[in-house]
Parts: C-alpha cells; sequence; structure tokens
C-alpha cells in the first residue's frame, strides 16, 4: 500500500516521506489524549495524597516529587485521627444491603412485567418510569420531614430506604429488557424437564441473569457509595457518617488551612473500592452491556 | 409408552383468533404423526397444548387413557424439543442431558447410564464436558434429543427440529432421526412446516390449515388421494397443476383436449382437476387423453425437467410437468398424455374430493 500525497494538499505536511502511518499515529494521539483527559484529575489526586504538605503548595508546581517529598502521612492521620475505617464500614453496609435489597426487589417485579400478561402493564411501566422522572431535591424535603417523624435520624434505614427505592425503578427498567430477551424456549424446556416454577426461576434464569444482576448492581453501589446529601443530612452523629460526607468534614488545624492532603486521600480511599469492584467484575458487565446484542 | 388422544381440542385466544378448532385425533404407541402445515395454522399451539404450555379453551388431552389437562408440563411425563433447542447455556452437555432426570431423584449410576447410552447413540460421547455455546448447531440438535431420549417419555413431542440447521445436514439428521425414532416405543408428534419430512419420516400426517384438520392418513395416502384441493397443493413438489374447468356433459375441456369425467361425479356444471407433474408424461401407445401446447420454460432439477407448458387452444391455461431429463422433446406443439388415473377431480365450492 503506498499514500500518494496530492500537491494541492492543505497541509503543509512534509511532501517527502509518503510511509508514515499517519493514520495509526493520529489513532494513538486521540487515544493517549482521551486517556489523559480522563485520568489526569484522578492521577492529581493520587499524586497530591503521597505528596507532603510543602511539596502540594510549593510554586511552582510539583510534577515529580522527590524522594524527600513523599510521605504516606496523609494515609495514615486517615485511619489513626480520623477513624476513617468507620465511615468506610459505614459506607459499605449501607451500600451493599441496599444494592442486594434493590436486585432482590427489582428483579422478581422486572421479571413478573416481563413475562406475565398483566392487566395495565403499560401503566405500571408508566409509574415506574416517572418515579426516575422526580427531581432529587424534591425528593429529599419530603423524606426529611419522613425521617423526622419516623425518628429515623442516625439510623442506617434512613440511607437504606431512600437509596432503595432511587434506584429501584433502573432495576426494574434494565432487568426487564434483559428478561425479555431471554428465549421462552428455555423456561418451556424447564418446565417440561419438570422443573417448578421456584426451582426454574433459581437454577435456570439466575444463572443466566447474572451478568445483568451485576450490571445494574454495580450500576446502584455506584450511587449509593458516592450519595453526599441525604447522608449528610439524615446521619449526624460522627459514627454513622459515610465516606462522602467525611471527607468532606475533614477540617486542618487552623480554620484557614485547606487540607489537601488528607482530602485527596479519602479521595482515593473512597474511589478504590469501587475501581476495584468494576475491574473484577469487569468481565460480566462488558456482557451484561451487550446481552442481546448477538444472538445466542 | 402410552397412547395419545386429543379429544375435541380448541384453543382460542379471543372471539376471532382460534388458532385451533375442535381437532380430535389418537396417536398410538410407536406411531410418528406429523402435524404439518404452512405458518400459522395452529400446529406449534396443538404441541404445546399436549406439553401442558398451554391450557386448551375446550376438549382434553389423554396419555394411556388418562385426562393430563389438570397437570403441569413436568407431571405428564413428555420430552419435547424445541426448534431453538433451549439448550442451558450455563450447564455443560453432560448436565443438560440429566437435569430432567436429576429432578426426579434417580439414582446415580441409573443416571449416568442413561446418559451414556443416550450419549453413544447420538455420538456425543467427546463433547460431554463443554458449554452449548461451543457446540455447532447440528451437535446442539442431537443434545437436545439426547435430552428427550434419556427421559424415556411416555410422549415425544418435537417443534420443527429441523428448521434451524444447513440443508445438507438437515438431511442427514432427517436420517438420523427415522433410525432413533424407529426404535423407540412411544408416540411421536412432530411438527413441521416441511412437507419432505412429514412424508420421510411419518408413519401418519395430519395436514392442517387455518385450525382445522384437513386430512389425516398414512404419507402414501395423503399423497395418492389428497382429501381436498388444500391437501392437494400443499403436499407434493412441484405442486400439482390445479386447475377449474367448466363442465360439458360428461367431459371438461382442457383448451383443445377433451377430458373425461369419471362416471360417478355429482352433476354441476364446473369441477377442479388436478394432477401432479409427475405423472404427466410423454404419449404412449393406446394413451387417448392428450393434451398439446407450447413450452415457455424448462427448468432443469438434475435429474428430471420442470417443464411450463401454455396449452394450445387457451393461452391462459398452463400445466406444469416433471420429464426424466434423457427424454427428448420439442418445445413446439408438445403432446403430454393425462393418465385417468393421476387425475384428481374436486368440487368447486366445497373444494372436497370427488372421485
Amino acid at each position: 500500500m503506498t499514500t500518494v500525497t496530492k500537491p494541492t494538499a492543505p497541509t503543509p505536511s512534509s511532501t517527502s516521506d509518503s510511509s508514515i502511518p499517519w493514520k495509526r499515529i493520529l489513532l494513538w494521539l486521540a487515544i493517549a489524549f482521551t486517556v489523559i483527559f480522563s485520568l489526569a484529575p484522578v492521577l492529581w489526586q493520587v499524586l497530591t495524597s503521597i505528596k507532603t504538605n510543602a511539596a502540594i503548595t510549593a510554586d511552582p508546581t510539583v510534577y515529580f516529587p522527590g524522594l524527600d517529598q513523599l510521605t504516606a502521612r496523609h494515609y495514615i492521620d486517615l485511619f489513626r485521627e480520623n477513624q476513617f475505617q468507620i465511615y468506610i464500614i459505614n459506607s459499605a453496609l449501607v451500600s451493599v444491603i441496599s444494592t442486594i435489597l434493590c436486585l432482590a426487589l427489582g428483579s422478581p417485579a422486572a421479571y413478573a412485567l416481563a413475562r406475565l400478561r398483566i392487566p395495565g402493564e403499560q401503566l405500571v411501566l408508566g409509574a415506574v418510569l416517572v418515579v426516575t422522572l422526580f427531581p432529587y431535591i424534591l425528593l429529599f424535603l419530603g423524606l426529611l420531614e419522613i425521617v423526622r417523624a419516623l425518628g429515623l435520624a442516625n439510623n442506617y434505614l434512613a440511607l437504606i430506604v431512600p437509596y432503595t427505592a432511587i434506584n429501584l425503578p433502573l432495576t426494574i427498567l434494565v432487568m426487564r429488557s434483559f428478561f425479555q430477551q431471554l428465549p421462552k424456549d428455555l423456561e418451556d424446556s424447564a418446565k417440561v424437564d419438570g422443573y417448578n416454577t421456584l426451582q426454574m426461576l433459581w437454577q435456570i434464569v439466575l444463572p443466566m441473569t447474572l451478568p445483568a444482576l451485576v450490571t445494574t448492581g454495580i450500576l446502584a453501589f455506584i450511587f449509593a457509595w458516592n450519595e453526599f446529601l441525604f447522608a449528610l443530612t439524615f446521619m449526624t452523629r460522627e459514627s454513622m457518617k459515610t465516606i462522602p460526607v467525611a471527607a468532606a468534614q475533614l477540617g486542618g488545624t487552623t480554620l484557614f488551612e485547606v487540607p489537601y492532603g488528607p482530602l485527596a486521600a479519602s479521595t482515593v480511599v473512597g474511589t478504590l473500592p469501587l475501581v476495584l469492584l468494576v475491574l473484577f467484575f469487569q468481565r460480566r458487565i462488558v456482557q451484561g452491556l451487550t446481552a442481546g446484542s448477538v444472538k445466542g | 409408552m402410552a397412547k395419545l388422544e386429543l379429544q375435541n381440542l380448541t384453543k382460542a385466544y379471543s372471539q376471532k383468533i382460534v388458532p385451533v378448532k375442535d381437532l380430535s385425533l389418537s396417536v398410538e404407541d410407536g406411531e410418528f404423526l406429523t402435524l404439518v402445515g404452512p405458518s400459522g395454522c395452529g400446529k406449534s399451539t396443538i404441541l404445546r397444548m399436549i406439553a401442558g404450555l398451554d391450557q386448551p379453551t375446550e376438549g382434553r388431552v389423554l396419555i394411556g387413557g388418562k385426562d393430563v389437562n389438570p397437570l403441569a408440563p413436568g407431571d405428564r411425563n413428555i420430552a419435547m424439543v424445541f426448534q431453538s433447542y433451549a439448550l442451558y447455556p450455563h450447564m455443560s452437555v453432560q448436565q443438560n442431558i440429566a437435569s430432567g432426570l436429576k429432578l426426579r431423584n434417580l439414582a446415580t449410576g441409573d443416571i449416568q447410564k442413561r446418559v451414556q447410552d443416550a450419549s453413544r447413540v447420538l455420538g456425543l460421547d467427546p463433547l460431554l464436558d463443554r458449554r452449548p455455546a461451543k457446540l455447532s448447531g447440528g451437535q446442539r440438535q442431537r443434545v437436545a434429543l439426547a435430552r428427550a431420549l434419556v427421559r424415556n417419555p411416555d410422549v415425544f413431542l418435537l417443534d420443527e427440529p429441523l428448521s434451524n440447521l444447513d440443508a445438507l445436514l438437515r438431511e442427514q439428521v432427517r436420517a438420523d432421526l427415522k433410525q432413533i425414532f424407529e426404535d423407540q416405543q412411544s408416540p411421536v408428534v412432530y411438527v413441521t412446516h416441511d412437507q419432505t419430512e412429514a412424508m420421510t419420516l411419518s408413519s401418519k400426517v395430519a395436514v392442517l390449515s387455518d385450525g382445522y384438520l384437513q386430512q389425516l392418513g398414512s404419507p402414501n395416502e395423503i399423497y395418492k388421494t389428497p382429501a381436498n384441493r388444500f391437501v392437494a397443493s400443499f403436499i407434493g413438489s412441484p405442486q400439482m397443476n390445479i386447475i377449474p374447468l367448466e363442465r360439458v356433459n360428461n367431459a371438461v375441456l382442457l383448451g383443445d383436449s377433451k377430458v373425461d369425467l369419471p362416471t360417478n361425479l355429482p352433476a354441476k356444471s364446473s369441477v377442479i382437476m388436478g394432477i401432479r407433474p409427475e405423472h404427466l408424461r410423454l404419449p404412449r401407445e393406446g394413451d387417448h387423453q392428450i393434451v398439446q401446447g407450447n413450452v415457455f420454460l424448462v427448468e432443469n432439477l438434475g435429474m428430471s425437467d420442470l417443464i411450463s407448458l401454455r396449452v394450445h387452444g387457451d393461452d391462459n391455461l398452463t400445466l406444469r410437468a416433471l420429464l426424466p431429463s434423457d427424454a427428448t422433446w420439442s418445445r413446439e406443439n408438445l403432446k403430454l398424455a393425462l393418465p385417468p388415473e393421476s387425475i384428481h377431480w374436486f368440487d368447486t365450492e366445497t373444494e372436497a374430493r370427488l372421485n
């Protein structure tokens, strides 16, 4: 293959060598740009979290800290002075339970909506969809009253229930479309083989649904893990706070000092579980996102 | 092993949508019944009602003399092969075949033995540990069959099991199917829209159209004495020549030629004549019913030529005939003999067979 450079080409590119694979170079440039553009903020946080305070505030900015400018101090402080392990446990507890509840309630509902002939099915679906359209802040004001009336402040339920409720519509809609593209023959075949309904759902349908469950589960988990406003308002006791709230409330030694190091460290600690989770389930997620695109 | 009976089976989804209308038939032990018909004729619905996946609106399904209407599919002791094979994707071939047996709490040794037997018959031994995703279409098909065979069911149900295979493989699997089910004692109900499958596999064929049973009989009967115009045109390839004709005394005019009617036909002013392309032949000594025309199309089918002929005396009248490819004939003024014993006569209004 030869590339012919036209003499009238608008770019002032070199006319001498036509064997340079411009397409490939451009492609890699674009990839590099995209990666740097998306990862730079994360890398910046990681960098800040391991630099000494002096290096953080130094001018000009230290991009490549020397050995004497590196420290694990911020991380150690996070756990020694700020008791970050408590917040991690709180966050994990609330996120895991609300995710499991979401899947456990949403999947059967989605299955029923996908497979059974329910009168008013379109209405139910419409209602589910409408729920997702409510402005978050409106829900928040109502919930605040409810939490106060029920005395649920500083109770995990005050977060678990709203998180589950907010994630349910998405779970139902995603799972329903997944169930719809599962071949019905499989379920018929299971019935003829002698599976009863529960066995069929548990032994035949559930294993095939895992990719979709993992995908929606992770989305629900990320929402619950990152949620700030409810957690800030409903949890006032120090021992009940979640990571986003705790991170935001990290204070410096004086009122006017912004604790960049600890903030960056808490961000990294807060993000790491999500990264690990996604990496661990990566293959399943890809399966889940592409399910139905190819006939299995 | 048990007789399967359908009594006045009707399925209605609504007032207007009635895919199965008052169907009664029975399948004895060792019989192979094929339900054949164009798409939408209700054949799959019948199968699903036998399986218990759909409930009939009216009528009963009896297996071995027992009414199974109230029983769940799993309690009817039937085995079904689906068009899409419906293999469980998360189980190995071995587990797929054994799944139905495990649910019946059979002893592990017994399950093992049955799976081995079925896998030997179908040549699945090297594939037992694979997942269905790693199998070819033909292999999946055999796994689905094995899953049905190990069950030793009272009735086998097969829903278009060959239609997802390519043409060559289909022919081969069709032959395998015939051998496998000849060794089985249980009744088999097979659904297809392919008349070749219906003719080659079955001991009994039920031709369905529009929810009604059109004809029930051996493949030979269906081919030789089709009960009405629909069966005549649906069974047989190439399709039968079907020509509505006006009656002149005791004969009909086919263009310029006269064709005598059998003596026992009711006196009506018109009649439908049917003759299969393979029964039209070049005239021999003593043939007196001859039709003449010009050939306008020749299709080479390999061992024979399918020719289309425009009959002299009526330009709108065309006949198709199968002639051996080694025969010699001219395209102009070709004469073909109509053997009277191979002509079918049907009523113009009821479309029922007359002779």
